[in-house]
């Protein structure tokens, strides 16, 4: 006899199983609709391969995997596919995922399959593959992908192929029907398995509560190397982790998987959807889901294709919806409620449980935590839960992971037995949750950090690279300038020299005048100077011109008439400048147009935050409209210039955007109410 | 040595404290030499604790510089995007009371990511300019687009856009964000879980 | 009607705070009986007095706190300190005396701190200790069991509690008394000449030990505690006593056996050191707290200055508790025992 370990904790909460075992498997039929959700597991979601209107046949993949840790979706019978669109899953939040939605036909017409006559011929990757093309995923409620599971490292060795029929959660029985019903299919799927991995030693565990399944498999494992471990009932003796501990008295390292030690686990379903695959060449299209509770008028198990929406199965029990208040996917200690009980049945549902009134009354308020310590004796992980809950509490994330929450399995067990009632679970997996997006808020900043500092870097490269070319051209020109003085003889080219000289000052002027407004303000008057020099002598040229009565007169008018406009345009400039020249001096903000639009918009929200909403109000109104005139006349320009066609078309859009918006501001400003 | 001691008990005393202030000190000032820190060690701890947005809201220009500012008794309470967790996390960090966010600096949003409306884009390159941690791509005349993971929310680039082509788009819960809340202790209801859904229509009834 | 949507687990188990609070109610009677025949119905006036000022106190901290009162008050925790302190007390106390005592204990010991589940101290103890620092002249005053003396009747129980100055009680040393004051006698011939000894640790306080430790047995055995804690206090106090008995010499503290059967040594091991709130949490903390607070017992009994000793070791290990806690985390599924990953 092999010796069985005990693991710490556990509880023993009502089994309630006999209800749902009155009964054979029943086949639930075909639906009219399916839902199938493309992420079903633990993963990426599948991609869709279908399109709207496109005839599919039952088992042909309508999904693909999207990576390694993912599998594909098929459909679930003949039909067509009606959609591809967000709909409700099965999942507490009562959000929407896209999901592959199949109007069937009735005619449950299969794809053609491949079949293995002997999957000893086949090679393990090939097995491999076509595991995780049939799309199975952990069937025991977790939707691990079971390829992903048993695709071991080359040169780790399994010791245990453990076979999981223990279904240790109350109510729940499909398993053991699967396993009283079709105890040579799970024999020759674990043989499968066996092959496959060549395990020392190969075991299915049950609990004793489940006399028939257990006569079943020890028959059906009759003359096999597949020995049926027998061990007492005990809440939750079916997570993983507990399991292995019970059949082999060795614990998972925290972190780590069962693999690390030489252990593999499959569930009974997942043994049998792998069987399909290999031997029949069928994919994961339809389980066995129990349907119980006291709202259910002849609870039972059903064969249930995937996508099924709920109340369809429920209907085919005898459902009664007015005495049921909440609709568990799972069972009472780990499943969840679903949101509406529309949504479809997919990879991971055991069991459908629908309490009368008084079966699971609603969660009476929590009182005060007396740290009575039920909840540690009953920790299958031996945590602390009472400290868990103080520091969960308090957000004292810290602690919390000193305390090994993420340890925590969330089987329920101290909730179970905490006579005050306090939800300790949600605790953890909100505490969880947080850790884990402070964790990703931190990854996230420190790449933000990382890439604004680069940013910086590269700005000021470039600035430093500016200043160094703008040295390198003064000193050329100076130079040059110096040469011309030595060889300063007459032959020297007159042209060449006022070049050199513009180039000088123009070097000169940029570097001097980069961030100073003081300079900014000379070469602004410098401009007024100069332009006015120019002036005088091309007026003086003139005046010569028409003494002379030259025909170079008009070219000359013109001449005078654009330097008078540049000097206008000169002074103009100078004055706006010497006007503005306070207030820009106090932001020196103009180099990096980054820092422009910070000080901008500082300067905004300091005026928003004096004022009253109405003003607020108001003020954004005037900022649209101002913002619509810019753009209209940007507009206007731009037609006038004939600019490209698209840059135009862009402009009117954004007037007639501007105009909506300042229409909905003026809207707004009338009827403040609303806001 | 001993009868010196016996002998001017007052003055042996006053020698051995200042021997041993002597040798102290020498210690700290080696140490002070040997195990110099680099740069500001503070402003480094307070600037991991920002949300890194580096979107200036603050008024200073980026998150690093508000860092040095709050090493150097700025005011803890300047900074929307990392809200009151931020407020509360510094505040721990430098022992200050927690105060209420400035609301001079605008308010606590729900995380935004910009999105470029590219068919109105006109390629002019300002926001490129403006996006303090280069999470925009583009180039002159060719439309521009937002890498939506880098995208820190900041909307500095809102306003130098000449077309309005960029919309803030605030993130919605989806099945990968979305967790159980912490139970409310005080509710003496059983725990009835709260999604954005209901939420509105409870506003809405 | 819309699906509730509630956490998971949806099932619950049998107990609840009300009912393990009732249990420990029931597990005092025993001990109530005992002492109610032994001294009179002193302990009984004590118990319904105490009540009902601790019913009033608890019901203005929670009007105070804004809390729904009747809720809280269904907890019964405010009963259970009580009669835990109300036992503690001499019989025959004068009202104001309880009415101290019980507002110390569920105004300061327990709602300053945020109330039941928030106390780091066991509040009965708490009010225990501050009166007999207070009051130590009526903190002693034990009428003599039955057999030694007078047990007063009703009226007299009455009159004692709430006209204590028209009431002229008969008191006696305790074993306990006895026994520290003992300079010269052999514990032998102490046991000859006093007839306050009794059988084994005083008559009438064995017979209230036994009482208490049926009332405690019956709570292990509803598992409403577990017995690390009691076992390992009442071990620890059982060895020292053991250790230090010194042939029953003069200088002698007495054998295990008195220890272990006189004044609140089976009350405090099953009704004080179980207080889930003020102890440690652990499996391994509850044995060191419980170890800890036998061993204070005996050391406060028999060098300290006061002759009984539950209370004083209770409060100074619940200072103790949260280290014990800090020192003991169980170990893990799947980590080392200093909660390392393997």
């Amino acid at each position: 006899m092999r010796k069985i370990f005990d693991f710490h904790g556990g509880i023993h909460p009502q089994e309630n199983k006999h209800q749902s075992l009155q009964t054979p498997i029943r086949d639930a039929g075909i639906p009219p609709e399916l839902v199938l959700p493309l992420g079903q597991h633990i993963g990426a979601p599948a991609s869709p391969i279908v399109e709207v209107g496109q005839r599919v046949l039952k088992g042909q993949m309508i999904a693909e995997p999207l990576g390694f840790v993912s599998v594909p979706v098929h459909a679930p019978t003949s039909g067509t596919v009606s959609a591809i669109e967000d709909r409700q899953i099965a999942h507490p939040s009562g959000l929407q995922a896209p999901c592959i939605v199949i109007a069937s036909d009735g005619r449950d017409e299969w794809a053609p399959l491949t079949t293995a006559a002997d999957y000893r011929q086949l090679a393990r990757e090939e097995l491999l593959a076509r595991i995780r093309n049939a799309g199975i995923a952990g069937m025991g409620g977790a939707g691990f992908p079971s390829a992903v599971k048993l695709s071991t490292r080359p040169g780790s060795q399994v010791n245990t192929l453990i076979i999981n029929g223990t279904e240790c959660e109350p109510y729940i029985t499909a398993d053991d029907v699967l396993m009283r019903e079709q105890p040579g299919r799970i024999v020759a799927g674990a043989r499968i398995l066996q092959h496959l991995l060549a395990p020392g030693e190969t075991l299915i565990g049950i609990e004793d509560n489940k006399p028939e399944a257990i006569a079943a498999l020890r028959a059906a494992a009759q003359g096999t190397e597949i020995e049926v471990v027998v061990f007492p009932t005990k809440y939750p003796s079916g997570g993983e982790k507990q399991l292995i501990e019970i059949l082999t008295g060795k614990q998972v390292p925290s972190g780590g998987l069962p693999l690390d030690i030489g252990v593999i686990c499959q569930n009974v379903g997942s043994v049998v959807a792998i069987h399909d695959a290999i031997v029949e060449g069928r994919p994961l299209i339809s389980r066995v889901t129990t349907v119980t509770g006291e709202a259910i008028a002849e609870p039972g198990n059903f064969t249930v294709l995937l996508g099924t929406p709920m109340q369809y199965l429920l209907a085919r029990a005898g459902y009664r919806a007015e005495q049921n208040r909440r609709l568990i996917m799972g069972g009472p200690m780990m499943g969840f409620t679903v949101p509406d009980a529309n949504v479809p049945i997919v990879k991971t549902t055991n069991c459908l449980l629908a309490p009368g009134h008084g079966e699971l009354p609603a969660p009476s308020p929590a009182q005060a935590c007396i740290r009575c310590g039920m909840c540690a004796q009953a920790c299958p992980v031996s945590l602390l839960p009472q400290q868990l809950f103080w520091f969960a509490q308090g957000k004292e994330f810290e602690k919390l992971e000193s305390h090994q929450l993420f340890d925590c399995i969330e089987c329920g067990a101290c909730s179970w037995v905490c006579p005050s009632n306090i939800p300790l679970v949600q605790y953890y997996r909100a505490s969880k949750a947080e850790v884990l997006q402070l964790r990703r808020d931190h990854e996230r900043s420190d790449q933000s950090r990382m890439r604004f500092e680069a940013r910086q870097a590269r700005l000021e490269r470039e600035e430093a690279e500016k200043t160094a070319k703008r040295a390198a051209r003064k000193q050329a020109a100076q130079q040059r300038a110096q040469a011309a003085a030595a060889g300063g003889s007459g032959d020297e080219d007159p042209i060449q020299a006022a070049i050199d000289r513009a180039k000088a000052k123009k070097a000169a002027q940029q570097a001097g005048g980069a961030q100073h407004d003081a300079s900014e303000q000379e070469k602004l008057e410098k401009a007024v100077v100069t332009t006015r020099q120019r002036l005088e002598t091309a007026s003086s040229k003139l005046a010569q011109a028409q003494a002379e009565g030259s025909d170079l007169v008009t070219a000359l008018q013109t001449g005078v008439d654009k330097t008078r406009a540049k000097l206008a345009a000169a002074e103009k400039a100078l004055q706006e400048f010497q006007q503005a020249g306070p207030a820009l001096t106090a932001g020196d903000a103009a180099g990096d147009p980054a820092a422009a639009a910070i000080a901008r918009a500082m300067a905004a929200r300091q005026a928003d935050a004096a004022m009253a909403p109405a003003d607020k109000a108001r003020n954004q109104l005037q900022g649209l409209e101002q913002r619509l005139e810019k753009t209209r006349d940007r507009l206007a320009s731009s037609q006038a210039n004939g600019d490209e066609q698209k840059i135009i078309e862009a402009l009117a859009m954004t007037v007639t955007r501007l105009e909506e918006k300042v229409s909905a501001a003026r809207e707004q400003l009338k009827n403040p109410g609303d806001a | 040595m001993l009868e010196f001691i016996v002998q001017y008990p007052l003055l042996s005393a006053l020698l051995a404290l200042v021997g041993l202030g002597a040798v102290f000190g020498a210690v700290l000032g080696f140490a002070a030499v040997q195990f110099k820190t680099e740069g500001n060690p503070i402003a480094d701890q307070i600037n991991a604790l920002l949300p890194q947005t580096q979107c200036g809201q603050c008024g200073y220009p980026g998150c690093r510089p508000y860092a040095e500012a709050v090493a150097n008794g700025e005011a803890i309470n300047k900074c929307p995007p990392g809200g009151e967790a931020g407020i509360q996390a510094l505040a721990a960090l430098l022992d200050l009371e927690v105060i209420p966010l400035d609301e001079e600096h605008g308010e606590e949003k729900v995380k935004a990511v910009a999105f470029i409306r590219e068919a109105e884009c006109i390629g002019c390159t300002k926001c490129i300019q403006a996006c303090p941690v280069d999470a925009i791509l583009g180039a002159a005349k060719q439309m521009h687009t937002v890498i939506a993971s880098e995208c820190t929310g900041c909307d500095l680039c809102l306003e130098p856009c000449p077309v309005d082509c960029i919309d803030m788009i605030p993130q919605r819960e989806s099945l990968q964000t979305w967790h159980w809340p912490l139970p409310d202790p005080a509710s003496r209801e059983p725990q009835v879980i709260a999604t954005d859904a209901e939420a509105a229509e409870d506003r809405a009834a | 009607m819309a699906l509730l949507r509630v956490t998971s687990p949806h099932a619950h188990g049998p107990m609840s705070t009300p009912r393990v609070m009732q249990n420990v109610l029931l597990a005092t009677v025993p001990g109530i009986v005992v002492l109610t025949h032994f001294f009179g119905f002193g302990t009984l006036v004590n118990l319904l007095w105490a009540c009902l000022v601790a019913l009033v106190c608890e019901a203005a901290a929670l009007k105070l706190r804004r809390r729904p009162i009747g809720f809280y008050l269904k907890d019964c925790s405010a009963l259970v300190t009580a009669t835990l302190l109300a036992i503690a007390l001499p019989p025959y106390s004068p009202w104001w005396l309880i009415a101290v005592g019980i507002a110390c204990a569920i105004l300061l010991a327990k709602h300053l701190y945020g109330g039941l589940g928030y106390n780091p101290f066991n509040p009965a103890m708490a009010g225990y200790v501050i009166l007999l620092i207070s009051f130590p002249l009526q903190m002693t005053a034990w009428t003599p069991p039955r057999g030694l003396g007078q047990t007063p009747g009703l009226v007299e129980a009455l009159q004692a509690c709430f006209w204590p100055s028209s009431y002229d009680g008969v008191t006696m040393a305790t074993p306990l008394d006895l026994m520290k004051q003992n300079s010269s006698l052999l514990v032998a011939d102490l046991w000859a000449q006093t007839p306050q000894f009794g059988r084994w640790a005083g008559l009438g306080w064995e017979w209230v030990n036994l009482a208490f430790l049926a009332g405690g047995a019956w709570l292990l055995y509803l598992r409403v505690f577990s017995w690390h804690a009691p076992l390992a206090m009442l071990a620890s106090l059982g060895l020292f006593a053991a250790v230090f008995y010194d042939g029953g010499s003069s200088a002698s503290g007495g054998s295990p056996l008195f220890h272990l059967l006189s004044g609140a040594t089976m009350f405090g091991a099953f009704f004080i050191v179980t207080d889930p709130v003020t102890s440690a949490v652990s499996v391994r903390g509850r044995l060191v707290y419980g170890a800890m607070i036998g061993a204070l017992v005996y050391i406060i009994r028999v060098r300290g200055n006061y002759p009984d000793a539950v209370a004083f070791a209770v409060l100074i290990m619940n200072f103790a508790a949260p280290l014990i806690d800090n020192y003991t985390q169980p170990r893990t599924y799947g980590r080392r025992r200093d909660g390392s990953e393997q």
